[in-house]
């Protein structure tokens, strides 16, 4: 193999005599290390968007234990606080994305390192909260940019799972942990996947019909006699029974528009209650129904093509505000992993397609929140709820935004990550064209 | 299916090749905030299309005595270049010959699909210009086709962006070894890339050689060498006739790639991803190579795994002429959104963000000197958004190519099919996930036969 050769030359030189200024200003800098810090804090002189009171202009916010302590203007900041001066910036709770397989994946062309989809139709018992990895590079490059929890979920099958919502901090599941499990059902789809056909879509549609009934029959018996001591330990059923019993949320999948009036009557008939849709892309089409029936939804990615060719180019764009203006609780989520930190661009896109800024704030905080069934601790900046929250140069939905700095559950995260990592190590790369000319010089 | 589409196709384009000409518009759009990209952004300003063709840019500029399509009142739009995308795939009816490491002889010009909805949302999208492009499922790929986005059309050639160089697609790592290991032929490694294109290139070399010697040794008896149209192509890249857009990841890979192309006195190469063009950006400042990137794409397999959505950033400020693409059916939708994350990932001014979408993927696709930029005398391809492209609140309002306008916001029917496929469902609803969206590897049948073999993707 021929190597290629640089010459050298007086501009090259020069470059080299440029490239060794930062070298030498920047030898003292210490390494980054990825560690929080926790303290209690006091910010200050910011504008507080807590979404449940409204605006704070040049408030305080008092961090303590992992809770915040006091929100308001005319706070006292205890001597102790460490305190953050904040002027010109604004806060807002910590993002929720309600749908992604965030810690479940690492590199999703690597069989060994994915850890959503078990073997199976009916695997109720598998909790992704279990397979979390909580070194996942995903996790910091998502909370860096104010996503701080998230709904994390197994995928594949009838009944993938049981999905839980953590915190984009801590060093065990059981320290990600933000409280809220829910069952998956994979409601049987009457539309394509890309690359089917209608006919194989219409078979599945049967079998996981067949699978989907016969199933719950069964789970609805064991619910009425689990406890009894002839009754085997059966953990499918277990898992079923749990939302049969009303210990237990379900979310929903569940997107094109006669699904959805299937899977209304379906819950109906089963008489099921803590109920959550998901992904109701075609929600637009039979908002009212949603509505009727009072079953909040999750929707998303708003980033994302129409169900089909004669849809309007938008429609995924102004799904959501439809149905939030239907009267339907709305949450969003990316239904990503690597690139759930573009939770708030989709929240964005939603706010412009009809949502407004408001209502596609709450669908990322609050209303998430209140979904999950954790709107006491989490969505909202108000005293005694868990301290998640971000520091931005203004509407986090702007994409030139810079997110400054998050808390979760009080913890002052380090600003960094892979990909910041890589780029401060090459914006201004040493050595730059020339590594020889670099060491002589020294 | 797909058979019975291409014959109608067929078809439909003898039916209509006599009409060559495609239309041309007169457009005066006024009082608009213009984003020239190359002159910088003009208050109150207004752009008078005149056959297809940028007039003038100029404050009161009078209406044409013979006067113009429409008159535009744009006070508080914003007016841009249509939006290039030197990455996609749609309008393809198919994507990968792949049968070969080095299928050069087959072109995407042959399978452009004018009935796609995919180029309706990309107008949306305020798309006047994209790059169908060739799969990246071998080493030495198809030539591809750049096209204007001239919905409304069934006759393919219509789409043809006339007068634009000839591209070819190339492609490194994962994805060409990947087939090959399937079916257990070099190369698999990207020892066995690097190879096979010195092999390919020095049988192009021989190919000419042999021409060259026919062609000025004069005798009578002498029979002409096989005519190899893989081979001309190849002699057309050694020659500079055809700019390669090399599908590529790994640093390592794009420096292999520089290297050769030193090698073989090739001077133009544009990197598609090049997810780690950052950590070689003073050699491919060196070399003058182009790099076309995602905004953020990253993790979905090995070689993307040490990504950065600092990319762009990083390529810019170290002087490499960088774009932004879409490579997906999806994301061409909001490529003005893509380019904006530049600044998020980077700070990258309003101009240089902007550049990522129109002037720079105009000069990587070589027809610079006719869009890519707001200038009198360029085509008119034109953009009209309600805010600042670069903010998350802006839709694109109305997108006009050659002067036509091709989409409008408001008055413009839901549902914009041009052919409706009989045999399809009444109701027929697809569901996506953002993966299926990324088509580089689409229709190559050795990868799903991998699939079968090795139970993975």
């Amino acid at each position: 193999m021929v190597m290629r050769t640089f010459k050298i030359t007086s501009f090259a030189l020069v470059f080299a005599l440029v490239a060794l200024v930062p070298l030498f200003t920047m030898a003292q800098q210490s390494e980054v290390v990825r560690k929080a810090q926790v303290a209690k804090f006091a910010l200050t002189n910011a504008t507080i968007y807590t979404v449940t009171n409204g605006i704070i202009e040049n408030g305080t916010i008092v961090i303590n234990n992992g809770i915040i302590e006091a929100v308001g203007a005319d706070v006292a900041i205890p001597a102790d606080a460490l305190v953050y001066d904040y002027e010109g910036r604004e806060i807002y709770p910590g993002m929720i994305d309600s749908g992604t397989q965030l810690g479940l994946v690492e590199i999703n062309s690597v069989a060994e390192s994915r850890d959503y989809n078990e073997e199976g139709d009916i695997t109720p018992q598998m909790q992704a909260l279990t397979a979390v990895n909580p070194n996942s590079e995903a996790i910091p490059v998502t909370r860096v940019s104010g996503v701080t929890t998230v709904i994390t979920k197994p995928s594949g099958g009838v009944f993938p799972g049981t999905a839980a919502t953590i915190n984009l901090f801590g060093y065990t599941p059981d320290q990600m942990y933000a409280g809220s499990k829910g069952l998956i059902i994979n409601f049987p789809n009457s539309a394509r996947r890309w690359r089917q056909t209608q006919e194989q879509a219409d078979r599945a549609r049967e079998r996981a019909l067949g699978v989907l009934n016969d199933t719950w029959d069964k789970a609805e018996t064991y619910a009425s006699i689990r406890g009894s001591e002839d009754v085997r330990y059966y953990p499918e059923m277990e898992a079923i029974a749990d939302v049969i019993d009303g210990k237990m949320m379900v979310y929903i999948e569940v997107n094109a528009a006669s699904d959805i009036l299937s899977a209304l009557e379906w819950i109906e008939d089963r008489g099921l209650e803590q109920v959550v849709f998901t992904g109701v892309s075609e929600g637009w089409r039979v908002a009212d129904q949603i509505a009727e029936a009072g079953i909040p939804v999750i929707t998303g990615p708003v980033l994302s093509v129409p169900n089909r060719r004669s849809d309007r180019f938008d429609v995924a764009y102004t799904n959501p505000g439809i149905m939030q203006q239907a009267g339907i609780k709305v949450a969003l989520r990316t239904n990503d992993t690597e690139n759930s930190r573009n939770l708030p661009y989709n929240a964005g896109f939603a706010a412009a397609h009809g949502m407004g800024r408001e209502e596609a704030l709450k669908a990322i905080t609050i209303n998430a929140a209140e979904i999950m069934g954790i709107a006491d601790q989490l969505g909202s900046i108000e005293p005694g709820k868990r301290a998640n929250l971000f520091v931005a140069t203004g509407d986090p939905f702007e994409t030139s935004t810079q997110i400054l700095d998050v808390f979760i559950d009080g913890y002052q995260i380090p600003m960094t990550s892979l990909q910041l990592e890589l780029y401060d190590e090459f914006l201004d790369r040493v050595p730059g064209l020339n590594k020889t000319e670099i060491t002589v010089d020294r | 299916m797909k058979k019975l589409n291409i014959t109608l196709l067929l078809a439909i384009g003898v039916a209509f090749s006599a009409s060559a000409q495609t239309p041309v518009g007169d457009i005066l759009i006024r009082n608009a905030t213009v984003i020239t990209i190359t002159n910088g952004t003009l208050e109150n300003t207004d752009v008078l299309i005149e056959n297809g063709k940028i007039t003038r840019v100029g404050t009161d500029l009078r209406e044409p005595r013979g006067g113009v399509d429409e008159v535009i009142d744009a006070s508080g739009m914003y007016v841009m270049p249509g939006i290039i995308d030197a990455h996609s795939h749609i309008a393809g009816s198919s994507i990968n010959e792949g049968t070969s490491q080095v299928t050069s002889e087959v072109s995407m010009e042959d399978v452009v699909n004018p009935l796609d909805v995919s180029i309706y949302r990309a107008l949306a999208g305020g798309v006047t210009s994209i790059h169908l492009m060739h799969g990246s499922a071998n080493v030495i790929g198809g030539q591809n086709e750049t096209m204007k986005l001239r919905y409304g059309t069934t006759n393919p050639d219509d789409l043809r962006f006339e007068g634009a160089p000839r591209t070819i697609k190339f492609a490194l790592g994962e994805n060409p070894t990947r087939g090959a290991r399937a079916r257990g032929i070099q190369p698999q490694t990207r020892m066995g890339i690097e190879a096979m294109l010195r092999n390919a290139f020095n049988d192009a070399l021989n190919y000419k050689a042999e021409w060259d010697e026919y062609n000025t040794t004069r005798g009578n008896r002498k029979v002409a060498p096989e005519y190899d149209l893989r081979m001309e192509t190849l002699v057309d890249i050694l020659e500079g006739e055809i700019l390669v857009h090399c599908h590529s990841y790994r640093a390592d890979e794009i420096y292999m790639l520089m290297d050769v192309f030193s090698d073989f006195g090739i001077e133009k190469i544009i990197f598609q991803h090049a997810n780690e063009a950052y950590k070689v950006a003073p050699e491919l400042a060196e070399f003058g190579a182009y790099t076309s990137v995602f905004s953020d794409w990253w993790a979905y397999k090995l070689e993307v795994y040490y990504s950065t959505a600092y990319n762009a950033a990083i390529l810019t400020q170290n002087g490499v002429n960088t774009s932004i693409n879409s490579d997906s059916g999806e994301l061409i939708r909001h490529l003005f959104h893509e380019a904006a994350k530049s600044q998020k990932y980077g700070g990258l001014n309003d101009n240089e963000a902007l550049s990522l979408i129109t002037i720079n993927p105009a000069m990587q696709l070589g027809i610079e000197d006719r869009v890519g930029s707001i200038e009198e005398g360029k085509d008119g391809d034109i953009v009209i958004f309600d805010k600042h492209p670069l903010s998350v609140y802006a839709i694109p309002q109305m997108t006009f190519v050659d002067g036509v306008k091709y989409f409008d916001y408001n008055n413009d029917p839901d549902d914009q099919r041009i052919w409706v496929d009989p045999t399809s469902a009444i109701q027929d609803v697809v569901l996506y996930d953002a993966h299926d969206m990324h088509l580089c590897m689409h229709e190559a049948d050795f990868v799903e036969m991998y699939e079968l073999i090795n139970g993975e993707w």
